[in-house]
């Protein structure tokens, strides 16, 4: 079993936080992470909050918000265990993400 | 800042990323040929690399040396299934990379301790090819041997990186055009190679010893890798020679002092001045046991006769009770196998410790040869100040300024100009 | 969360690899004896993306090298102006890479 990182990015969701669309949303993640759980494939994760700071080059310039250059921002991350990259992706696919046309992008941990 | 005491910072060795790449260069050359040298390096730069990226995030292996090799190994087998080495050769390795049955096993023998030694010894003599210019031999060496890159080697000859580029460039695209594979020399050419790879080694001390470069380290640095170097040849049955162990010992009696030649502003200090507390015992230690290792077989070269010299200096207990007429002969000896105007000129100033300055000041006009040297009319200068003559010493010595670059020297010049000045 | 892009040491001599790494090795040690480093890894360059409703795979990288997420850091920090402060003494902006610093999202009702 190999460690891979799935970085979540898509839509900003403007939900209203605790409106029953929210909590429907979180109830998703909550399941699909749970499943993973019991299937002894999740590790750790975390939603990240949309705001932020990026400090940039030589100067450190600090710059309010995600990174910018990218497309979409980073909404969070999930550390799992699986047995190759195609099994990671393959765990990757009920990730309530997909429902609003996000992405996941799967990456190894690099071993010691 | 944290207190260091209380971090368990991994400590990576020193230098380790360049010497494991020198060693890989030659192991990964040696299996693939020269013509694939510049692959060779990618791959080393590449494992290098992963280890930069991974151990960046505080997780250094317990065996950091293992780890590289083994992502070399890793990588080079993967190469060689997939076909991609980039040039065809044939050498005595290449059939046993060729089968399933042989080239892991192959791969794996080729980065033991011993094999590593085998393939840098292999790679010295290659750099010191005889065609090859002494400049073009050391900064081939420095560049494989030793990991340095283009920039670094210019910076540590006072150079440019377009001088040292082009001069490894054309070194190399020989080497390439000339040999296949890495061997070492028959044992009827060993002698001389032999000779060659010592001249270019004690050249490379030389730089590092009297370099005028502005910063400590890296004229250290270029000292402690002639000594790794020449140490690998002593290390090796083939090529354990005594004038090898005669030049390493000379090498450890030259560095003893390092510590105690300048003081903290960069100014030299003479033998008679240094403080002797200073001079690196262990090493002194090891000189005297290298000159005694060396003292074996009927032939006397040069080295036995540098380090002998080196070895009365370093073991005088001060400078008073040091040795003088034992040194004039042994540079009396060692003219007479080899003259060298800069040997005549340094037994000159012995004269002037056994017969007096008069005397010194005779022998050394004598080499009208080298009116023009640095070191002559500095010596000449010496010997008149020390004599009673400040007006000729002064004259000598700012002759001597405008003979050298270095600025130490000539900060030296001017404080022994200074005190011809007091005197007169 | 720290997201560590960029910061390309490719061509660098194997000295100033090596020291480079240890000014890295240094600033995280600074993290972990305060107890503020939860956790902290390495990514492979390579990887895969899937997309959409339609789960589409398709094999990474995926971005310009400046874009590329190289590693990540999870830090302990009063707040993220602490987070920042903290994130300023990385080594990878001597070559101009970027640390990204995110909050943790509090999921607190």
């Amino acid at each position: 079993m190999e460690k891979f990182i799935y970085l979540f990015r898509g839509r900003d969701n403007d939900l209203q936080p605790n409106s029953p669309e929210a909590q429907a949303e979180m109830k998703k993640w909550f399941n699909w992470i749970d499943a993973l759980n019991k299937s002894g494939n999740y590790v750790a994760g975390d939603p990240l909050a949309k705001n932020g700071k990026t400090v940039s080059g030589k100067k450190k310039a600090i710059t309010d918000g995600p990174f910018v250059e990218a497309k979409e921002i980073v909404g969070g991350y999930l550390i799992v265990n699986a047995k190759d990259i195609n099994d990671a992706v393959e765990l990757s696919k009920d990730c309530p993400v997909f429902d609003t046309d996000g992405k996941v992008e799967v990456r190894p941990i690099q071993k010691m | 800042m944290e207190n260091a005491e209380h971090i368990e910072i991994n400590q990576t060795v020193d230098h380790l990323f360049r010497h494991e790449a020198g060693k890989m260069v030659a192991v990964l050359t040696r299996l693939f040929g020269f013509p694939n040298m510049e692959q060779a390096e990618d791959i080393v730069q590449d494992t290098i690399l992963r280890a930069l990226e991974s151990w960046r995030f505080g997780k250094v292996p317990p065996n950091p040396r293992a780890w590289l090799y083994v992502t070399a190994k890793n990588k080079v087998v993967d190469i060689i299934r997939r076909q991609q080495v980039r040039h065809k050769v044939e050498n005595e390795v290449s059939f046993l990379l060729q089968s399933e049955y042989t080239l892991v096993p192959a791969v794996n023998e080729m980065f033991t301790e011993d094999e590593i030694k085998d393939s840098q010894l292999r790679m010295m003599f290659a750099c010191c090819h005889p065609s090859l210019s002494a400049e073009s031999q050391i900064s081939l060496i420095l560049n494989t041997l030793c990991g340095l890159n283009v920039h670094e080697i210019a910076d540590a000859f006072l150079s440019n990186d377009e001088t040292i580029q082009k001069r490894i460039y054309r070194t190399k695209e020989k080497l390439r055009n000339e040999q296949f594979s890495l061997v070492l020399p028959s044992p009827e050419s060993m002698p001389m190679r032999i000779e060659t790879v010592l001249k270019a080694l004690y050249l490379l001390f030389n730089e590092g010893y009297h370099s005028s470069h502005p910063e400590k380290l890296i004229r250290e640095d270029l000292c402690e890798e002639a000594m790794r170097l020449t140490l690998l040849l002593t290390e090796n049955r083939k090529t354990d020679q005594p004038h090898a162990r005669a030049l390493l010992s000379l090498m450890c009696y030259q560095s003893s002092r390092f510590n105690a030649r300048l003081d903290e502003k960069g100014s030299i200090i003479l033998l008679k001045d240094q403080d002797r507390n200073k001079w690196n015992r262990f090493l002194i230690e090891k000189g005297n046991e290298y000159l005694c290792h060396a003292a074996s077989g009927d032939i006397m070269h040069e080295y036995h006769l540098e380090a002998a010299i080196a070895s009365v200096y370093a073991n005088a207990p001060s400078y008073a009770d040091t040795e003088w007429k034992k040194i004039l002969e042994l540079y009396n000896l060692l003219l007479s196998i080899n003259y060298n105007p800069i040997v005549a000129l340094n037994r000159c100033l012995v004269i002037g410790e056994t017969e007096g300055y008069d005397a010194a000041i005779r022998e050394l006009e004598k080499l009208n040869a080298l009116e023009n040297n640095y070191q002559y009319n500095a010596a000449m200068g010496e010997m008149h100040f020390r004599n009673g003559n400040p007006a000729d010493a002064k004259r000598f010595f700012s002759v001597a300024i405008g003979l050298t670059s270095s600025g130490a020297e000539q900060e030296l010049l001017m404080n022994k100009i200074s005190r011809c000045e007091i005197t007169e | 969360m720290l997201l560590f892009r960029g910061g390309n040491f490719r061509g660098l001599s194997p000295e100033l690899m090596q020291h480079h790494m240890q000014g890295w090795i240094q600033w995280m040690e600074s993290m972990r004896s305060r107890n503020i480093l939860l956790a902290s890894e390495p990514l492979e360059s390579a990887g895969k993306q899937v997309t959409g409703k339609g789960k589409m795979i398709v094999d990474g990288p995926f971005a310009e090298s400046k874009e590329i997420v190289g590693g990540f850091s999870i830090i302990l920090a009063e707040n993220l102006d602490e987070a920042l402060e903290i994130s300023r003494g990385c080594p990878i902006f001597e070559l101009d890479g970027t640390v990204e610093v995110r909050p943790v999202r509090d999921m607190s009702i």
